[in-house]
């Protein structure tokens, strides 16, 4: 290489190269795996018992919404790191408290929802599963909307431009895998007892 | 000064006495306490990892002798048999948690970057932070022995017996909880290995340039991101069994086989998780004392690749003995016996190395000897083992025993000495004795075998495993007695290896920079390292840099003189995954307390968990946030804020 080329290498948290990124892509493969065996636990059950382990027809009534709330705060926090590319400090800042709110509004829905339900954590494998599944998944949305707080701290001390904002992509990335997984979970335990 | 000045020089330098002056200025940490607990330099917990495994592979072999009395004769009762199921259940996971794996990542975190020609591993703080919470976990588990609260089921802990019913007391609690940290630390390690080495290799390393150690570990750390989570969720769900009346893995509705398919997905991975990095060290230090590169670097990376992804296909062979289905037995059957061919791939390549090359006999390479004659011994009574018919014969007997020490041993421990007589010299700057030496491997080497051996014909003929004693007459007697008499011979072996390592690292014969004339780029720097590893950043034209000269591949030439300097603060050179075109310049992090205040507060959280104590776990769940906070806070000296910003 060229001491040319050399000298034009960029310093310091730029894009997508620092480590920290690749970095959260390795959480995301483990997390992703530890959600894998939660679900291998449901469908194990399922297998052994069949559909009368399934104590309810699971209502849509809250967790669809609520499944549109998270993947809409997704596309606010996609908004977000766009538009922190682009420099449009402002917009990035708003993003970034829209998807902030709209995380804490699925937790609240959430928990709405957590007492609706007819069986509890200690009466059988199915409540077990059910509690234990999402609650594992509103720890990540919890740990989500924190780093998505700090990231809207930082964001609105104007620590980052267009070059300089991998925080907030790490955090993005983190937030639309905590996404994908609802709709992972929702689909095993909303939808699969209906098409099963 | 700004950090991105565009008017820098980053020129190709010579490196010179000023160079090594500056670069040290800026990597040194503060001395003292404060500077050994805030340190974040990898050799540093590299050696720290090494020493840590080492004591617990004290601790576990002493669990094993004092078993080894209580069995060297019928109806014994030096233990009593609550003492002996501690005893064996300790002794299981000390040498497969606590030891196998740490003492492997202590030979990776010490050598990755100096491997790759880089200063420092990815995330330095991680790195420091996956150490501790190993410490702490592992002194977590303990002070549950130590209180009288051991786990008392077996390493793999089986429901029902490790639930509330059968297991009323702390035991299982302090397992389980010490096993989700434990967990944290080898997943934190992973992540920051697979970084390292696709990120911070030296440019021109392209991916078929790599070292095979660190192909070794970097497969098994993609092992342990998707494994680790099965048992960690395992002995979580286990734990809200036991204090929260969940119904996972109890005989009502739950699932005791449940728990044996999360554990085996994880824990069959694991034997591969302790194994490959140790091959790896084989496949790089056993040419060295050939005098030629090892045959086969191609298909030995794509054997290792392979055994790690069929690793995670073979789990219910561990459950042959438990009704499964045909269909399974024989699928996981056929898949056990497909999974010898790429181990046996590296057999052949290590075999073909010695062959055709010009072998040293030296400590370390008799070392890697008995190492490839161990885990063909041990992989034959795994082929054994694999076949469904054999296998309901030989469950939980002393056979299945014998195989898990000739292939844990054989692989790990023979290979770990082996490396320590390459690298010891490498990380103080002095050779281990060779005459001691001898001593050392002769003595492991037949202790383990009057050991292991006879222990296969134990199990054949049908000495259970897991009891505390057995009654005259039935055949068992000489044989427990051979296996105790060789079990105080495999630690005195271990001793002498102890022996020569206090005594050499003061009285050691002075290593220079290469004793043993190796290919790779940590002979390059000097032995000791400094802290900053390398002067410039080498540029790598080959496999095997420091044998340009005398192979002659190709005419390019490696530029380990000449290079990047890299001293305008901590900075290290950032490289594309596969080529290892130069990509980016990082700013590392400075020395920082932050990584250990982490790890304090997690373990806390755990100690708080296990004593109901939800205040007390609150107040350490913040802590560990603010913690964090201050670990992840944008620096502008790291070129993570916006050059604009008025901070």
């Amino acid at each position: 290489m060229s001491d040319e080329a050399l000298r034009r290498l960029p310093v310091g948290s730029v894009g997508h190269k620092p480590f920290g990124w690749w970095g959260m892509l390795t959480v995301v493969m483990t997390e992703g795996s530890l959600f894998a065996y939660l679900l291998f636990t449901y469908y194990y059950f399922v297998v052994q018992y069949g559909r009368i382990w399934i104590p309810e027809a699971p209502s849509l009534r809250l967790a669809g919404p609520n499944t549109v709330i998270l993947l809409l705060s997704s596309a606010f926090v996609w908004w977000a790191e766009k538009s922190a590319a682009r420099g449009k400090t402002k917009a990035q800042s708003l993003g970034l408290a829209i998807a902030l709110l709209l995380g804490v509004v699925f937790l609240a829905i959430q928990v709405l929802e957590w007492r609706d339900k007819p069986f509890t954590l200690g009466s059988g494998s199915y409540g077990s599963a059910y509690f234990i599944t999402t609650g594992f998944h509103m720890a990540h949305v919890v740990v989500g909307a924190l780093m998505l707080a700090a990231v809207l701290l930082w964001s609105l001390l104007g620590y980052f431009d267009r070059e300089r904002h991998a925080a907030l992509s790490i955090a993005a990335l983190y937030w639309h895998f905590v996404d994908l997984i609802w709709l992972t979970i929702f689909f095993t335990f909303y939808v699969t007892p209906y098409i099963g | 000064m700004a950090v991105a000045d565009s008017d820098r020089s980053l020129e190709l330098q010579q490196s010179g006495a000023p160079a090594r002056e500056r670069l040290a200025r800026i990597w040194e940490g503060e001395a003292g306490l404060r500077g050994w607990l805030s340190t974040v330099d990898h050799k540093e917990y590299g050696k720290r990892y090494i020493a840590t495994a080492f004591i617990f592979l004290i601790l576990g072999g002493l669990e094993a002798l004092v078993m080894r009395v209580q069995l060297a004769g019928p109806n014994k009762t030096l233990l009593t048999p609550e003492q002996y199921n501690q005893l064996f259940s300790m002794h299981g996971l000390t040498m497969i948690f606590l030891y196998a794996q740490p003492v492997l990542s202590g030979f990776s975190v010490y050598l990755f970057p100096l491997l790759l020609g880089a200063r420092d591993m990815a995330f330095p703080r991680l790195n420091a932070f996956s150490y501790w919470i190993y410490l702490f976990s592992g002194l977590f588990i303990y002070a549950g022995f130590v209180l009288g609260y051991g786990p008392n089921d077996g390493w793999f802990n089986y429901p029902p017996y490790a639930s509330m019913r059968y297991n009323p007391g702390p035991n299982m609690d302090f397992y389980a909880i010490g096993m989700i940290l434990f967990g944290v630390s080898s997943t934190a390690g992973a992540a920051n290995f697979v970084v390292t080495f696709l990120r911070a290799r030296a440019p021109g390393m392209s991916i078929n340039r790599v070292p095979i150690l660190t192909w070794g570990t970097v497969t098994a750390s993609f092992g342990i991101l998707f494994s680790v989570p099965a048992v960690s969720l395992a002995f979580f769900l286990l734990w809200t069994d036991r204090q929260f009346g969940t119904d996972f893995f109890n005989s009502g509705q739950g699932q005791p086989l449940l728990w044996q398919h999360l554990f085996w997905i994880f824990a069959h991975p694991w034997v591969y998780v302790v194994v490959l990095p140790a091959m790896g060290i084989v496949s790089d230090a056993l040419p060295i004392f050939c005098r030629r590169p090892l045959v086969g670097y191609t298909v030995v990376v794509l054997a290792t690749v392979a055994t790690m992804v069929m690793g995670f296909g073979v789990w219910l062979h561990h459950m042959f003995a438990t009704g499964i289905p045909y269909l399974a037995l024989s699928f996981f059957s056929a898949a056990s016996f497909v999974i010898t061919i790429p181990s046996a791939v590296a057999v052949f390549a290590w075999i073909a190395t010695i062959w055709t090359g010009r072998p040293v006999l030296s400590t370390a390479f008799l070392f890697f000897a008995g190492f490839i004659v161990m885990f063909t011994l041990g992989g034959v009574s795994g082929v054994m083992t694999a076949a469904a018919p054999a296998d309901q014969q030989l469950t939980d007997t002393y056979f299945v025993v014998a195989h898990i020490h000739y292939v844990l041993i054989g692989i790990n421990v023979l290979a770990v000495m082996g490396g320590l007589y390459v690298w010891f010299p490498k990380m103080t700057g002095r050779l281990l004795d060779e005459r001691l030496g001898r001593w050392n491997f002769w003595t492991v080497f037949l202790g383990f075998n009057i050991a292991f051996l006879p222990m296969h014909w134990t199990g054949l003929a049908g000495m259970p495993r897991r009891i505390y004693t057995y009654p005259e007459g039935l055949g068992w007697t000489a044989v427990n007695v051979v296996t105790t008499i060789g079990a105080f011979i495999l630690a005195a072996g271990v001793l002498l290896l102890l022996v020569n390592m206090y005594v050499s690292r003061r009285h050691g014969a002075a290593a220079g920079p290469d004793p043993w004339g190796g290919p790779t780029l940590e002979w390059a720097t000097t032995s000791p390292p400094p802290t900053y590893n390398f002067a410039v950043i080498p540029a790598v034209a080959s496999r095997h840099p420091l044998w340009e000269g005398s192979l002659d591949e190709s005419g390019e030439r490696s530029s380990l003189q000449r290079g990047m300097i890299l001293d305008d603060g901590k900075e290290m050179l950032t490289t594309t995954a596969l080529d290892a075109e130069p990509d980016a310049i990082q700013k590392m992090p400075p020395d920082t307390l932050a990584p250990l205040l982490a790890a304090l507060a997690a373990t806390a959280l755990g100690a708080a968990a296990l004593l109901h104590a939800w205040i007390g776990a609150t107040i350490f769940t913040l802590l560990l946030f603010a913690a964090l906070l201050v670990w992840l806070w944008p620096q502008r000296a790291m070129g993570q804020i916006s050059e604009q910003a008025h901070v």
